[in-house]
């Protein structure tokens, strides 16, 4: 009986392994040619040559990866702040507020989510060179200031808040900004950490944006910059590129596992409830 | 006394709020202003970058563009008309079929296979599943980058390896099939995190009493996934599947980095057809129409998810 238990354990933890392997694979390789000279790569020698971490010196001295990521910082920064605040702020209106054509307005609102932003790049970018804002932070943040997802996601979180809260504010004479600030937002915090975390992903990741919106180092974010140093000269400098690309990930797996426990109730609930 | 104590960061708004505002019942009447205040910067910034750009593409959508993409000659549909009649624009639409549909099946059976390995009780088994959600936390030109390598020639690893055991080079990027495999598995490494994480909490939920009751009754492991685990998991599946079909529709970045829509136009999907015509030729008239034909297939896909959701919710 003990034996067969064994076996059937190491099969599960073979497919196990295999499984990570397959998820894990594109990062070790990552990893380990980011630590190798670019002469061994380009000469297919990726075992037995020395290793070191100098492409990760020579990323950070040659190329303006540093930037890319302060850059990514602070748009990711700013957008997630504004989209915590207004998508909270519009929610609340949705929830507890009465007002002439507030159900349309959700529609329209829901109607927002149906439309790919992608689809809509040609006349932004008009908009953004119309009011001079390409090429500067502002053009990065604008555009996603709100979102019709966050609204619809802390929609949902705060018609959970019980509505004995409401009554008790208002006998209490609290006044919306009030009852907002001090009941709502503590009461939904998990939702604003879960809205929070993607509004912040979802920022750090833009691709086809700020490539049309930006044109040099000084505002390019993360994902463009690599963009840039993949198309430029450095092509074939396989360490310096790994190594920059794992730069790159590294804060973001970091945030990933310290926020997991809020993303997956954030996901299940978007997933479940709705 | 409330007027002293300005709790909002507007003054204007706040003293205005707070003075008309009714104490006590009746906390309704003034509510209008206080929604627009609240609501106000959302609606403008939608109204900005949202539903004023949809309107303008479909406008020009209608018209022939100069160089700086302002409209010149009203034509009707008739840039829709060229593109329907373009064996290009065709193939561009397949391929994205081709994509969507690869990308969608495997992100789902793969997904499905990590949740079910990772819902084991098994000693460290919080490994796995942390290993396995890893690659939400990676982004596009990441994921790029780390996959070119694997299939850049001569120096990928792929390559590598069929050289080492005498197998036939292939030039993965540079081959149009081997092209579109290439930025498909990609793209589903890229999604497995994010699947794997909801199809795991989906299949954490389903009672265990059920397989109990399935097990007593002598019920294979095969037929407890087929009878118990899969309608259980369905409607998360549906929500996953229509995630995934979405942002498979809206992929960019992954082609402009490792195919650039090549080798051949084998991988120019249909966000990248749109970048090509507005922005490297300036066709903003033709490259409008076809923004509007990809707003209209992910507008009808977040619709049909969103029907299923709100069937849902009503059942409960």
């Amino acid at each position: 009986m003990m034996q067969i238990n064994n076996r059937h354990l190491i099969w599960r933890y073979l497919g196990l392994g295999l499984l990570a392997l397959l998820i894990l694979g594109p990062f070790i390789l990552g990893v380990w040619t980011s630590l190798l000279p670019t002469a061994e790569i380009a000469k297919g020698a990726l075992i037995g040559g020395p290793v070191s971490l100098a492409n990760y010196g020579a990323a950070v001295h040659q190329t303006a990866i540093l930037r890319y990521l302060l850059n990514s910082l602070v748009i990711a920064t700013l957008t997630t702040i504004a989209q915590v605040l207004l998508c909270s702020l519009g929610a609340y209106a949705f929830v507890f507020l009465t007002f002439k054509g507030r159900e349309a307005l959700f529609y329209v609102i829901l109607a927002t989510m149906m439309l790919p932003f992608e689809a809509e790049v040609i006349p932004n970018f008009a908009t953004a060179r119309q009011f001079n804002l390409l090429n500067h932070y502002a053009i990065l943040v604008l555009p996603f200031l709100t979102s019709a997802f966050g609204i619809f996601m802390l929609r949902q979180a705060f018609r959970q808040i019980p509505g004995e809260l409401k009554e008790a504010a208002d006998i209490e004479g609290l006044n919306p900004w009030q009852f907002y600030w001090h009941v709502v937002l503590p009461y939904a915090r998990i939702s604003l950490v879960t809205l929070a975390a993607y509004s912040f992903l979802g920022s750090w990741n833009q691709y086809l944006w700020p490539m049309l919106t930006t044109f040099s180092d000084r505002f390019r974010p993360v994902q463009d910059g690599l963009r840039q140093l993949q198309s430029q000269e450095t092509f074939n400098n396989w360490g310096m590129i790994q190594a920059s690309a794992v730069i790159v990930v590294l804060p973001t797996l970091i945030v990933l596992f310290v926020g997991q426990h809020f993303f997956k109730t954030g996901l299940n609930q978007g997933a479940t409830k709705s | 006394m409330e007027m002293t104590h300005k709790p909002f960061p507007s003054p204007t708004k706040a003293k205005s709020v707070a003075k008309e505002r009714p104490r006590g019942f009746n906390g309704h009447r003034h509510d209008k202003y206080v929604a627009a205040a609240f609501l106000g910067p959302s609606l403008v910034v939608l109204g900005i970058f949202v539903f004023y750009p949809m309107l303008k593409t479909l406008y020009l959508s209608l018209f022939l563009t100069n160089n700086v993409g302002r409209p010149t000659v009203f034509v009707g549909l008739k840039n829709y008309g060229t593109l329907l009649a373009s064996s290009a624009y065709r193939a561009s639409f397949q391929a994205t079929l081709i994509y969507v549909f690869s990308v969608v099946v495997l992100t789902l059976t793969v997904g499905v296979l990590l949740a079910q390995a990772a819902v084991q009780k098994l000693a460290g088994i919080r490994w796995f599943r942390t290993i396995f959600s890893a690659t939400m936390g990676v982004s596009v030109s990441v994921a790029a980058i780390f996959w070119l390598f694997i299939f850049s020639p001569s120096v990928g690893l792929l390559d590598q390896l069929a050289a080492s055991l005498h197998l036939p080079v292939i030039n993965w990027l540079t081959t149009p099939g081997w092209a579109m495999v290439a930025i498909i598995v990609s793209t589903v490494w890229m999604n497995l995190g994010f699947t794997f994480l909801i199809l795991f909490g989906a299949l954490q939920m389903v009672p265990t009493t059920l397989y109990d009751a399935a097990a007593v009754e002598g019920a294979s492991p095969r037929y407890q996934f087929l009878h118990v685990t899969l309608p259980m998991i369905s409607p998360t599946l549906f929500f996953t599947a229509t995630v995934t079909l979405i942002g498979a529709f809206k992929s960019f970045g992954l082609i402009d980095l490792m195919t650039a829509g090549g080798p051949n136009n084998a991988t120019n999907l249909m966000v990248y057809q749109v970048y090509r015509d507005a922005f490297l030729t300036g066709n903003y008239g033709q490259a409008s129409a076809e923004s509007m034909i990809l707003a209209v297939v992910i507008a009808g896909l977040t619709w049909v998810q969103f029907k299923f959701l709100e069937k849902r919710v009503t059942y409960e």
